[in-house]
Order: structure tokens, then sequence, then C-alpha cells
């Protein structure tokens, strides 16, 4: 399947807007309780069919602990999970139509990779429901799968992930990136409806972990199955969710597409989370039909902002910038009602290709910009100590109240 | 660099020393004593080497009276065959229902939360505090005919007349159980705690019941265990001699106690050294099928 097409099913792709969807997992009100710590907080979620989704946030925001209550690893203390329209509450982790694919892999060591992924399919009963099937149909699909069908499916599985040539090897005789791919086909071999995949990629190393993301989102296309995926790398959720929902403190904060959370964070928490953001705090004088107005004692000025809010007059607020929308320049903006800021270069941070300007505003304080690299050999305009202007548009950011 | 791998090689020859001096030297003794007749005499067996006084020519001479006597009265006399089979037998199946016994113990103790742990394993080791010949006499007063188990059931009423269970194979199987239960339930504990959780939820999350996962992965992985264990308590069951003379009867025949008799009884330091050499052979190769699968396992990992 080419990027192209991938990227053009994907822009179609949002049944989440859709109020006549039905969904394929209903988190209802789900608790968590581990003694007096709540792990997860009265949660509520939909996730529909063929989504990509990822559970995204810094450890021990509950993540992995709502994984493994869709899994059945854990009961929830109160809520409810459903999966197809079916409650999941008195349903052990045998008998439920996801699979995982564990963070430590958790491939059988005393069995060859063949066994691994056959795994699944050897065993008597087989109530997980086929992806084909429109309702998961728990004790119709009693039989047991003959011997042919499941060599002939773990060939195929070896073929998906490109283990063919190590099926007759044990686990501690492949390499990392082989283990993952795996533990993978192991998962996906029943066919599940839903796969949970806690932290993939985790123990790969960058440049492989970049290639599986793309890999992983090509297989999920290809396979027309639902995955979650709980990680701590915003890169990897952002890469290759539909949606993202960022927990802390066994709280969604925000649920939304990588776009959304990234343009139009609801909290200071997710703008600073997700990417880099400069938070300049005031305080409001004028709102009125999406114009508001920031006094700012930081950028000692005001900042017109194109946005929606409900923030009442003289309310503190939060405007949100990303560094790439703001632009530097030597001279003062042109048209006195520009939204500027002045202040000094005090570091230029090179990634490569772009450069971040640390300044050091006049008032105090310090805002980011960054510029990208266009051209390869060409003297900076703007350095080290030079007096410089940032200057943004009134749509270029976000206000945030808290 | 010189000096560092003399002392070097000082460190690797001392456990060499060790071994060759409390080893290999009394087990050329009794091999020695093992093809030598019996005498009335002191030493009780013929010929006795000394090197300081006999010519070359004696000492050539007592080596070819050396014979296979020995051997040959441990195979024609049947209470040695019948000693060595119901050592083995009682041994084995002692190992089995030790097994039966222990992996529950190891697994609750593999699966209990990490804080008591140590504890737990702290009480499997607590009997080693008590010498093992103490424990062993212990179970007389608790299983004889006046002991605490007798009266504890007479009192309740559940039996009427005291059970003869000390000096019966009963208590010498109920001595095995209990003396050698902690070599079995280690080895057993430490594969069960090593093994990493997700894998049974792997294979629930794949299909399996609690049982099944169980059978499919839990106790394949922790077979290492289960192999060590059973060699562990196996082994030395085989040659146990206070446990059947203590706790058994007349008709309890283990062979630690048949060579104890040669030994002592009958003054047959040859015949008895014939047994041991016989015993260690017998058990050599149960150890050898050990050591390979200690090998292997080292491979894998």
């Amino acid at each position: 399947m080419s990027a192209k097409t991938l990227g053009a099913v994907r822009r179609k792709f949002a049944p989440w807007d859709d109020p006549s969807a039905t969904p394929l997992i209903e988190i209802r009100n789900l608790t968590k309780r581990f003694g007096d710590f709540t792990a997860v907080d009265h949660v509520s979620l939909k996730i529909y069919e063929r989504e990509f989704f990822a559970l995204l946030g810094p450890s021990g925001c509950g993540k992995t602990t709502l994984m493994r209550m869709l899994a059945g690893f854990e009961d929830p203390s109160a809520g409810e999970i459903l999966i197809g329209g079916q409650s999941m509450n008195s349903i052990p982790p045998h008998k439920r139509p996801v699979n995982m694919m564990f963070q430590s892999y958790a491939l059988f060591p005393h069995m060859t990779v063949e066994k691994n992924i056959a795994f699944g399919l050897e065993m008597d009963k087989l109530p997980k429901g086929e992806i084909e099937e429109k309702n998961i149909a728990f004790g119709l699909e009693m039989d047991k799968l003959p011997k042919g069908e499941i060599e002939a499916r773990v060939k195929d599985m070896l073929r998906l992930v490109k283990l063919e040539p190590f099926a007759a090897r044990k686990p501690h005789q492949l390499s990392g990136g082989q283990r993952q791919r795996v533990a993978l086909a192991r998962a996906l071999a029943k066919r599940p409806k839903v796969l949970l995949l806690d932290e993939p990629l985790g123990a790969l190393d960058k440049k492989l972990r970049e290639e599986t993301q793309f890999e992983l989102l090509d297989l999920q296309m290809q396979l027309g199955m639902t995955f979650i995926i709980v990680t701590h790398d915003q890169d990897e959720a952002m890469t290759m969710a539909d949606r993202i929902a960022v927990m802390d403190k066994g709280q969604f904060i925000q649920i939304s597409s990588p776009a959304e959370l990234y343009e139009q964070p609801n909290t200071k928490y997710i703008a600073d989370f997700i990417g880099d953001i400069n938070l300049i705090e005031g305080r409001v004088t004028h709102n009125e039909r999406g114009r508001v107005t920031l006094d700012s004692d930081m950028t000692g000025g005001h900042i017109d902002v194109h946005a929606e809010t409900t923030t009442g007059l003289g309310d503190k607020a939060w405007f949100a910038l990303r560094p790439e929308k703001a632009s530097l320049s030597l001279l003062p903006p042109n048209d006195p009602s520009t939204n500027c800021a002045r202040g000094t270069v005090w570091d230029i941070g090179y990634v490569g290709d772009l450069s971040v300007y640390h300044i050091r505003l006049d008032q105090g304080g310090t805002m980011r910009a960054s510029i990208a690299n266009t051209s390869r050999v060409v003297e900076r305009p703007i350095t080290w100590e030079d007096p410089v202007y940032i200057t943004w548009a009134p749509d270029s950011g976000v206000i945030l109240l808290k | 660099m010189a000096r560092q791998t003399n002392h070097r090689w000082i460190v690797t020859f001392i456990p060499y020393l060790w071994m060759l001096a409390l080893f290999l030297i009394p087990f050329l003794i009794v091999l020695k004593i093992s093809f030598s007749a019996t005498v009335i005499a002191q030493p009780p067996y013929d010929p006795v080497f000394d090197f300081l006084i006999d010519s070359w020519t004696e000492s050539v001479e007592k080596f070819n009276s050396l014979g296979l006597d020995n051997y040959r009265r441990l195979f024609s006399d049947s209470i040695y065959i019948s000693s060595y089979l119901s050592s083995l037998w009682i041994a084995a199946s002692s190992t089995f229902i030790m097994l039966f016994i222990a992996y529950p113990i190891a697994y609750g103790m593999a699966r209990a939360p990490k804080s008591i742990r140590p504890t737990l394993v702290m009480l499997v080791i607590l009997p080693f505090w008590t010498s093992f010949l103490i424990r062993v006499y212990a179970w007389i007063t608790i299983l004889s005919e006046e002991g605490l188990l007798n009266n504890f059931l007479v009192g309740l009423g559940i039996i009427d007349e005291p059970l003869q269970i000390l000096s019966t194979n009963t208590a010498v199987y109920i001595g095995i159980l209990y003396s050698y239960l902690p070599f079995m339930v280690l080895p057993l504990y430490s594969t069960l705690e090593k093994m990493d959780e997700s894998l049974v939820e792997a294979a629930k999350d794949l299909g399996c019941t609690a049982i099944g996962a169980f059978w499919r992965v839990t106790f394949p992985l922790s077979l290492p265990g289960v192999i060590a264990g059973c060699f562990l308590v196996f082994i030395p069951v085989v040659g146990e001699f206070v446990i059947p003379d203590l706790l058994g009867g007349s008709d309890t025949v283990m062979i630690g106690k048949t060579m104890w008799e040669e030994f002592f009884n009958n003054r047959d330091w040859p015949a008895a050294s014939a047994v041991a050499i016989a015993l260690l052979i017998v058990l050599m190769i149960p150890i050898m099928i050990f050591q390979s699968n200690e090998a292997r396992q080292q491979e894998t990992r």
C-alpha cells in the first residue's frame, strides 16, 4: 500500500465525529483503585472500528492499567467496558475478542517462533471473534481449528512480519527487532477485533522504531483491525494514531486527533506535554465575537488573538504560541497593532532542520522561536546578542484558561 | 605480571588440592579396600600396603592379590540387590511424592507479595537451624505408640488403638519427606520466582484457561527447577542411613543401612567398601544426567 492511498483514507476517517456511528469499544465511567491509589479515575471513551487509538501519558498516569482492564488482566473497581456492545466485566481474558502485544513481548522461551505464533490458534476453543464478523459470537465458534489451517495461518503471519527464515528458531536466538515482530505476529494470528499494544516499540533503537511505526500503520490498514497503543512517546503517538487520549493522574486530559492536540490544546498541560510551547500569561481586556485581547506584563503590551473563549474580562489567561509560528525580525513591525515582543537573542539551538532561538524579553522571561534552515550555507541574519522583535499573527496561537 | 599469574594459579589450585586430599584420596583408599580380602586383624582387611617398609616385589605381590570377590558377592547375595532396589524405590517414590507437595508450596511462595517472599524462604530454611539428627529423633516421639500423634488421635476418638507407625516404611517416608522438602522447594521456588508473569498473561490472552496456561507455559518453564529439585532429593535419599535406622523397622532395607551393618556389625570393611563403590556408580548415572542438564541450561541462558 502506497503512502498516498494511506493518507487519503486516513484523511476521511473520523467516525468519532459521526453521532450515528456505533463504537466498537465503549468505556463507561471506568475506575480502578489499588488500595488508596486510584490508577484510573472515572474515564469514559468510545473507540471505533479500524481506529488506531493511542493512550499517551507519563509513566504512572494509568494508561497501562486501562489497557490491562481492556485485556482482562485487571478487574475494574467501578464502571464498565463494552466490546461490540457486550459487557466485558465478567469475561476472563481468554474469552475476550482482544489480543495483546506485551511490552516485554512475553514470548514463550521454550517454543520456536512457529510454535509461539501457533499458540493461540492451537487452543481448543476459538471464542475470539474473527474480524470479518459483525458480532462477536461467544460460544458459537467452539470447534478446533484444523491442523492445516493453523499451519497456513502461521505461514501467513510469518510472511506478514517477514520472519519466514526464522520459523524454527527459539526467541533467544533472535534480535530485539525480530522478537518484536514475533510478538506482533502471535498477537495478530487469531485475528482479534482489537489489538492492544503496550509500548510496542519501547525496546527498539530509534531508527528501527521509526521504520516499525510505519510498518505497524501499514499493517493496521491492511488488516482493518482496531489498534490501541499505549505509549509515553508523543512522536510515536502523533505519527501513528488517528486519535490520542492524553492521560494524567488516571484521567483523560484531552482526546483528539494529533493535529488538533497540537494546534488546539485544551490546557497548559497538553500544550506543554505535546511539542514545544511559549506560554504567555496575561489578563483578558477584551472578548467579543472571536476577538480576544490579552494584556501581558511579559511582552509589555497587548496580544490580539482570534479565538472563541468563555473567559470574562479581567480573568487570568495564557496565550499559547508554538515556536515555529513566531517570526523574528531585526526591525520593529510596520503596523504598530501587530502582536510583538522585544528582546535579545540569548541562545541559538541548532537542530539541523531548524534553529531554535531563545529570546530574553526586555520585560524579563524568555520566548522561543524556531526558524527553518531552508538554505545551507548562509550566514544567519540574526545572531547572538542581537536585539530582535518577535511577531506573530492573531490566529497563530490559542487562549488557554487552565 | 608474572607474580599475578602465580597468585592466580594458587587460587585455582587450592580447591583442587582440597578435592584431592579430602575426596579423591579417601575414595582411592575405599576403592582399594573394596578389592581386598576380609581378615580377622587390625585393620580387618588384607593386604595392607606399607610403601615405607614393603619392597617393590612385595608391593607388586600385594597388588596382585587384590580381587573382585567382594563385588561378586554383591551379585550373589540377594540382600545387596534387594537393598539397592529398595533404596532406589524408596528414593524415587518419595521424590515423586515430594514434588507434589513442594510444587504448590513453591508456587504459592513465588506468587506471594514480593515483600513477604524473603520471610517465606526463611521459614523453609528454618528447620536447618536444628540438627538433622535431632529433628529425626523428634519424629520418634511424635510417631511412637505413646507419641504425640497417637495420643492426639486417640484423644479425639478417631482411633481406639494406637497406630503402629514408628518402625515401619511409613515412618521412613514421613522422615524423608519432612527432612528433604526444603531441597525440593528451594530450586522450584527459584525458577518459578524468576519466571516473567506476563508469560502466563500472554497465554491467557491467547485463549488459555488458567489451568491450560499452567501446563503449557508455567510447568514446562519450571522443568529445570523440577529436575534440580528431584536430583537434590533423590541422590542423598538413596544413600540415606539415619532415617531408616531411626524410624524404620527391621523390614526396612536401605543400602545405607546395609552398608553400616557390614561395616560396624560384621566388621567386613571390604564388603562395605564394595557396597559404597557400587552405590557411587549407581548414583553417577543420575548425577551425570543432572550435570548435562545444567550445562544445557547454561547454554540457553
